[in-house]
């Protein structure tokens, strides 16, 4: 079979852990069959920084901490016909939002210089241009880009993300089970 | 003359007697009302509006309404269902629902609500507030950051436990749970054992090193949809 012919897939995590990503290698042997019908793009899976095509799915773990994230994301959006949001982090943020209830210098100024254990004696707060720069706040997916489907969890299971992406590959639906759709 | 009329709810005609509020006779029923604030021990209160139904044409929240003769109430209706999903998103997003690590989770009612909901995203951009905690107590936290200003701890401690333990303070968007101390809660005579403690349907009233005792799996919301016990179903439901 040619591999032209399969739908592409491309995926990210921006700011999450991996722990999603973890969770889609976490099909088992269904990874298999996965690779059957589809090709991965863009993805740190096969470790391709750039796309190489358009593609049918991406799958967005993390939300948008930094400069970075946010060319990444608006990259997945122009090259992905259906753009899912994968977890609690790129849904609302998740774990790095909870640095949303407080200002970015208190938090940086807390990470570098007034912590209890940090030792800074220079008392600069890492300012690389390689650095990306970090935004006001974490941003979910959906205040970024358009998201067309979001799949809760942290992370969502294995099988909610299967079920989820069957369904988007063969133009069905998503319609999942109550078990399936959980914020932890 | 007896108390016992009918009221049609959802086109099914169900019995209610006098003195029941449409909440009540739905429940006796085997009809699920989606609600938060309520909770059948205390008194009403009202202000959640999660169990908002269309009675005789004009909405209104069905734990305080009384049940009347006749009434043609839509519970299970696109417009109320709206509602609804609009007023679960808005308590999201007005305090600080990190579920995944919450003690809570998979016992909460609101979580519950957005289960059943098919909540998976919200549309209002969360308002990250920032919010206290009061860890004083020995046997006892307040995360603020969780509190849905439900009015149950404040009903219970003042009309159950006798106390006036919690109390609202501030109005609008300021509006908090406080406690009956110019100090934190572990000046405050309140006790693990409270009705208070017990009756918080979210994570912001937490009994101490009780925290995720029921695994992932065991939880009460993990298989069977909020309103199922009511229901009398399965539980099977698609979102
Ligand atoms: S209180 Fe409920 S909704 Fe809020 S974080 Fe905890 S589990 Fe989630
Ligand atoms: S602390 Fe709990 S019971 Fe009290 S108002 Fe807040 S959510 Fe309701
Ligand atoms: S349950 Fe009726 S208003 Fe809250």
């Amino acid at each position: 079979m040619p591999h032209t012919s399969k739908p592409k897939v491309a995926t990210c995590s921006l700011a999450g852990c991996f722990g999603c990503h973890m969770s889609l290698l976490d099909i088992d042997a269904r990874i298999l069959q996965l690779a059957e019908i589809v090709e991965f793009d863009r993805s740190p899976i096969n470790d391709y920084k750039e796309f190489q095509g358009h593609c049918r799915v991406g799958l967005i773990e993390g939300g948008c901490c930094n400069e970075e994230n946010v060319h990444v994301l608006r990259d997945f959006r122009k090259h992905c016909d259906v753009l899912v949001s994968v977890g609690e982090c790129a849904i609302m943020g998740g774990i790095p939002a909870m640095r949303n209830t407080i200002d970015l210098k208190e938090c940086l100024d807390e990470a570098y210089l007034n912590g209890p254990s940090v030792y800074n004696p220079g008392g600069r707060v890492p300012d690389d241009p390689e650095i990306p720069l970090l935004l006001n706040k974490v941003y979910c997916a959906h205040e970024v880009v358009k998201i067309d489907y979001h799949l809760p969890g942290c992370p969502p299971s294995a099988d909610t993300i299967w079920e989820a992406l069957v369904a988007l590959l063969s133009d069905n639906p998503v319609s999942l089970p109550y078990e399936l759709v959980k914020y932890d | 003359m007896t108390d016992s009329f009918t009221i049609n709810v959802d086109g099914r005609d169900i019995q209610a007697t006098k003195g029941q509020t449409i909440l009540e006779a739905a429940e006796a029923a085997g009809i699920y009302i989606p609600r938060l604030c309520h909770h059948p021990e205390l008194k009403p209160h009202g202000s959640c509006r999660i169990c908002t139904v269309i009675a005789n044409g004009r909405s209104c929240t069905s734990c305080t309404q009384p049940a009347e003769p006749d009434m043609e109430v839509q519970n299970n209706h696109p417009q109320v269902e709206m509602w609804r999903k609009q007023l679960i998103e808005m308590l999201f997003v007005e305090g600080n629902h990190f579920c995944p690590f919450c003690e809570k989770s998979g016992g909460c009612e609101l979580q519950a609500l957005g289960y059943r909901h098919g909540l998976t995203a919200t549309q209002h951009p969360h308002l990250f507030p920032r919010r206290e905690i009061d860890a004083t107590h020995p046997d006892i936290m307040v995360d603020h950051n969780r509190c849905v200003l439900c009015g149950r701890c404040v009903r219970a401690s003042r009309d159950v436990d006798g106390k006036r333990v919690f109390q609202f303070v501030e109005r609008g968007p300021e509006k908090r749970v406080a406690v009956n101390s110019d100090a934190k809660l572990s000046r405050t005579d309140v006790d693990l054992t409270d009705k208070a403690v017990g009756v918080c349907p979210v994570g912001a009233i937490l009994p101490k090193r009780q925290g995720y005792v029921a695994p992932v799996g065991a939880r009460e919301f993990d298989h069977t949809p909020i309103g199922t016990s009511v229901e009398g179903g399965n539980g099977s439901l698609e979102v």
